[in-house]
């Protein structure tokens, strides 16, 4: 037993949904009491489907235990496939219908079906979300796809897209486009739009693009070996990531028609001078596996960040994502602890977190920007607009997506030149965030049971860089301590006069804060009790180097 | 003592019920914590249930609020579905653990889901052993939320009745009110009530564990919500009888439940007026408002809270709507009586669900709007109906006269939406709708 507050993944039997919803005439029956089908606003409202997704609920209730469930599904069998026609269906259990043991597999091959019936046994108190996902389209490929002749041209699938995917569907369409530019045809792309006829035609390509191991890794695996397809393993996400896959697909095809890069922003983008406040800029990752790894190697070689720490959700890639921190330099985290994941995230204290939905949340409340790179989804992350994270466009929306949450250069050094003025407000934070500016954190923490959040509130005031630093002249001093959130708490510290504040008000809001806590840190090393301007200045001579 | 409009010819409650027995597309009990958590402030609730469950509260929450809120659920494990013995002793320290960690928590709240009744795994040994460790201080009480027992607002009527056996005795003549409404809204009916002269009003739930009602042989109580069939039998149990009345939706279903309780308590007409005036006047213009865009609309209910039979009565009389369906996922024809008979003869009232047939029957009615689910709205939007999402009318306060308007108005938005938008859905960005 384990006290669960938010996950990150749901049920495996929500995995399997995501494939049928993303694909087209196929049919879940799902044995499952009726208030499973909350599952379907997922579909309706956060990704804004114009249709049902294609599940039929048996819904039985505690009256039916024990005499006919088993009738129930096989009635909720029979009326799906007579009102949808799909052309095959998936039959399973949720948590409450594994208990009951039904079998709905074996009750569906009874019945004497003329589609294809696959059953799907997803362990629901052991596995996870994702597990569904990818169990779920392997069944329906090794039920469906048979070796056969390969097409004539260069083809290949493109295979892991889902529904309610993190931008699956801007990523399709980029990928295919850039691997027609490179002449591989597309021959399936799966499950996403694909029908269970289509999946019979797998075999026809030469090899399986793999965009989401995550959700195809099992039917990638079975393909390469009865298929004889190979798979491609670079997620194409950045810049290097996606030369990388193009040099991968090269070398599968031996195609040597590079597509035009023309089009690619980011390098400039991130070369020019007013992206020069980005260095050094303190990141925390957390995620699925898949878009944390790839957005390490973004967020440092692309952005020119630092990776303060990193992690994700999924444990099924625990061993990947370990060898990234060590990579990288940090421990990596692998938790679905939520709380864990918010206390990592405080004691890193970084100047941006690149997450999910949840870390969004813990920003919000600790006032550090996010920006959103990985399921769990919401509304937000399927926007109008075509909005890729992979391939080539993908690296310039990632370039968007990651300077918008900060301050923009520019916008720094004018904050700093004008915090004088009197109609100035210190406190307005980001003209673009309103929204976003941090709250008070005690009103965000109704419970007592999150302790001192308000080091991190000045942290966030502090949205610094070296480089602006230097610019701006002001009164800052570096410590050498990274972590100096802990000097200002109690009651142990220094008391500041009043023209020492005064002084203390002239600096820049974002660097204000690390100022206060090296000059308190400098008195408490040296004993001083009341912080003047002096010791402001001693302080300051003292972190300089 | 009430001028209310004139008394249909014939009201619905001898209507035939079509019972439906189907596919259901309705949340469970489960998803009343999202309301209840709030309005108990020193309150946890401890679903034990599965990895389902806990998607479920989070999906129906939207959004995640608070870094640690006051509910949760421990999640069964394939070890604790093993041994019985094993799953209690689970759940023991799960619960001290919380307990060490909240020490603001004075009521635990342990919530059966469908999985922990399949496993018969006893929650109320198990409250009744964990209030031995961690009473008085905490009082661990326990209920059904599960999907197999409980449909959606059913969960807080279970929560409720679950508390009544706990609530203090009394011998005093008080009144109770039934319901967990916003402290705003109930602040109102507690000001109404004393206005007239009634003075001793308590609320179930009380704001936290000190604050809940006594109940006894005198005491008198109203339910604010239709959904509470098994909280006023609870109630009926310790002696306490139940005030008669429409629920206090719109001016009418107000003044008639502030009436019933006047009644009761030897208000006189002049004072009732005196004291109701005013917020009617109120009322009745803000409908009024509302009621311009609204007459003469159809509307059809799919199952979902238990209100729309007090909603199809305020519709239909106050704001001059025709009501094709009106669908519950439970009738409970006794405290549903008075809103019945009010509502004017004609639309079909369906009971349970069969979500594929109704759709036939919604689609072919084409109502101007439809109120439905989350996981319905937009399937039916792209058909081109109009929709209103039932769970904001559990999550907004409605009740009482000053809300009067804002509830006609939940329906009216969504058309005036169609009106002021000048699109037409362009064929490519949308999949055929089926
Ligand atoms: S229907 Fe049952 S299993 Fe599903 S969320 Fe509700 S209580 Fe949990
Ligand atoms: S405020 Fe203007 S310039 Fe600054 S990031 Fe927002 S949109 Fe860009």
């Amino acid at each position: 037993m384990k006290l669960t507050v938010w996950t990150y993944e749901g049920p495996p039997h929500v995995g399997a949904m995501r494939v049928a919803t993303g694909m087209k005439g196929l049919h879940y029956v799902l044995h499952a009491p009726q208030g499973d089908t909350y599952a379907d606003l997922l579909f309706t409202m956060i990704e804004r489907r114009n249709k049902r997704p294609p599940v039929t609920y048996t819904t039985f209730q505690a009256q039916d235990l024990g005499s006919d469930t088993a009738d129930i599904f096989k009635q909720a069998c029979r009326d799906a496939v007579a009102r949808f026609q799909p052309q095959a269906i998936i039959v399973g259990a949720s948590c409450t219908a594994e208990l009951i043991q039904d079998d709905p597999g074996g009750l569906a091959e009874t019945m004497g079906l003329d589609i294809p019936v696959v059953a799907l046994e997803l362990p629901s108190y052991s596995r996870k979300e994702n597990f569904g996902t990818d169990e779920t389209f392997f069944q329906l490929v090794r039920h469906l796809a048979r070796p056969m002749e390969r097409s004539e041209a260069i083809s290949c699938n493109i295979i892991g897209p889902t529904g309610l995917g993190f931008r699956h569907r801007d990523d399709v369409a980029e990928i295919a486009n850039l691997l027609r530019e490179m002449g591989v045809a597309i021959n399936v792309i799966a499950p996403m739009d694909a029908t269970p006829m289509d999946l019979t035609r797998l075999g026809a390509a030469h090899f399986n693009v793999v965009l989401y191991p995550e959700h195809a890794d099992a039917a990638a695996r079975w393909m390469e070996r009865n298929l004889d397809q190979p798979r491609t393993k670079t997620i194409p996400l950045g810049v290097g990531a996606t030369r990388d896959f193009i040099a991968e697909v090269q070398a599968i095809t031996g195609l040597t028609t590079a597509p035009d890069e023309r089009r690619l922003r980011l390098p400039w983008w991130s070369a020019s001078v007013d992206s020069t406040y980005l260095t050094g800029k303190r990141v925390f990752l957390f995620g699925d596996a898949t878009h944390v790894k790839a957005m390490a190697r973004v967020a440092r070689d692309e952005m020119g960040f630092e990776v303060a720490g990193l992690g994700c959700y999924n444990r099924e890639f625990a061993r990947d994502i370990r060898a990234l921190g060590k990579e990288y330099g940090v421990e990596a985290l692998i938790t679905d602890d939520y709380l864990e994941v918010e206390r990592a995230i405080e004691e890193a204290a970084p100047e941006m977190i690149l997450g999910t939905q949840m870390e969004r949340h813990i920003g919000k409340r600790l006032g550090i920007p996010c920006a959103v790179i990985s399921a769990p989804v919401h509304v937000q992350d399927f926007p109008a607009r075509y909005s890729p994270v992979m391939g080539f466009e993908g690296a310039n929306v990632l370039f968007d997506t990651l300077v918008h949450p900060l301050v923009m250069g520019l916008e720094e050094h004018l904050l700093a030149m004008f915090r004088e003025d009197f109609e100035f407000n210190d406190e307005a934070g980001p003209s673009h965030h309103g929204g976003h500016a941090p709250r008070p954190v005690e009103q965000a923490h109704p419970t007592p049971a999150v302790s001192e959040p308000q080091h991190v509130a000045d942290l966030a005031r502090e949205a610094t860089s070296e480089a602006v630093q230097a610019a701006s002249g002001a009164l800052v001093v570096s410590a050498p301590d990274a972590t100096p959130i802990a000097a200002n708490s109690g009651s142990d510290v220094a008391v500041w006069l009043a023209d020492a504040e005064k002084e203390l008000k002239k600096i820049p809001f974002f660097v204000r804060g690390k100022a206060k806590r090296n000059t308190e840190k400098y008195a408490a090393e040296k004993g001083v009790t009341e912080i003047s301007v002096d010791t402001l200045y001693e302080a300051k001579a003292h972190y300089a180097r | 003592m009430n001028d209310l409009a004139p008394l249909p010819n014939r009201g619905c409650q001898d209507t035939p019920v079509l019972k439906e027995r189907g596919q259901r597309e309705v949340f469970c009990g489960l998803t009343g914590i999202i309301w209840l958590h709030r309005k108990m402030q020193d309150a946890f609730f401890l679903v034990v249930g599965s990895r389902t469950c806990a998607h479920l509260l989070q999906s129906a929450a939207g959004v995640m609020i608070f870094a640690e809120p006051r509910f949760g659920t421990a999640i069964l494990e394939e070890k604790d579905l093993a041994g019985m013995a094993d799953a209690n002793e689970e759940l023991d320290r799960e619960v001290d653990r919380l307990l060490s960690r909240r020490p603001d928590i004075r009521q635990l709240f342990l919530v059966g889901s469908c999985p922990s009744e399949v496993i018969k795994l006893d929650l109320e040994r198990a409250a009744q052993r964990l209030t031995g460790i961690h009473g008085p201080r905490v009082r661990v009480l326990n209920y059904s939320g599960s999907g197999i027992e409980t449909t959606f607002t059913q969960g807080e009527d279970a929560c409720l009745s679950a508390m009544v056996p706990s609530l203090p005795d009394t011998d005093a003549q008080n009144l109770v009110l039934v319901g967990s409404l916003p402290d705003v809204v109930e602040d109102q009916a507690i000001s109404l009530l004393e206005r007239l002269g009634i003075s001793d009003v308590q609320v179930l739930p009380g704001r936290d564990a000190a604050h809940d009602p006594a109940v006894g042989p005198n005491t008198r109580y109203a339910l604010l919500q239709p959904f509470l069939g098994d909280t006023a039998q609870a109630l009926e149990r310790r002696g306490a009888t139940r005030i008669d009345a429409p629920f206090p939706f719109g001016d009418e279903g107000t003044t008639a439940w502030l009436a019933a309780i006047a009644a009761l308590y030897g208000v006189s007409r002049e004072t009732f007026e005196a004291v109701t005036a005013g917020p009617r006047a109120r009322a009745r213009k803000a409908i009024a408002v509302q009621a311009e865009k609204l007459r003469g609309k159809s509307i059809f209910f799919f199952p979902d809270s238990q209100l729309e039979v007090p909603l199809a009565r305020f519709l239909t009389r106050e704001c001059g709507m025709e009501a094709v369906e009106i669908g519950t996922p439970f009738l409970h024809k006794g405290l549903a009586a008075a809103d019945l008979a009010l509502i004017p003869e004609g639309p079909t009232i369906s009971e349970g669900q069969d979500v594929d047939l109704q759709l036939d029957r919604c689609i072919a009615a084409r109502p101007d709007i439809t109120v439905c689910g989350l996981g319905l709205a937009n399937p039916l939007e792209a058909r081109g109906l109009t929709t209103k999402w039932a769970i904001e009318l559990v999550f907004t306060p409605v009740h009482f006269y000053e809300q009067a308007g804002d509830l006609a108005g939940l329906f009216s938005r969504p058309l005036d939406r169609k009106r002021v938008l000048r699109l037409h859905p362009n064929a490519s960005a949308q999949e055929a709708p089926a």
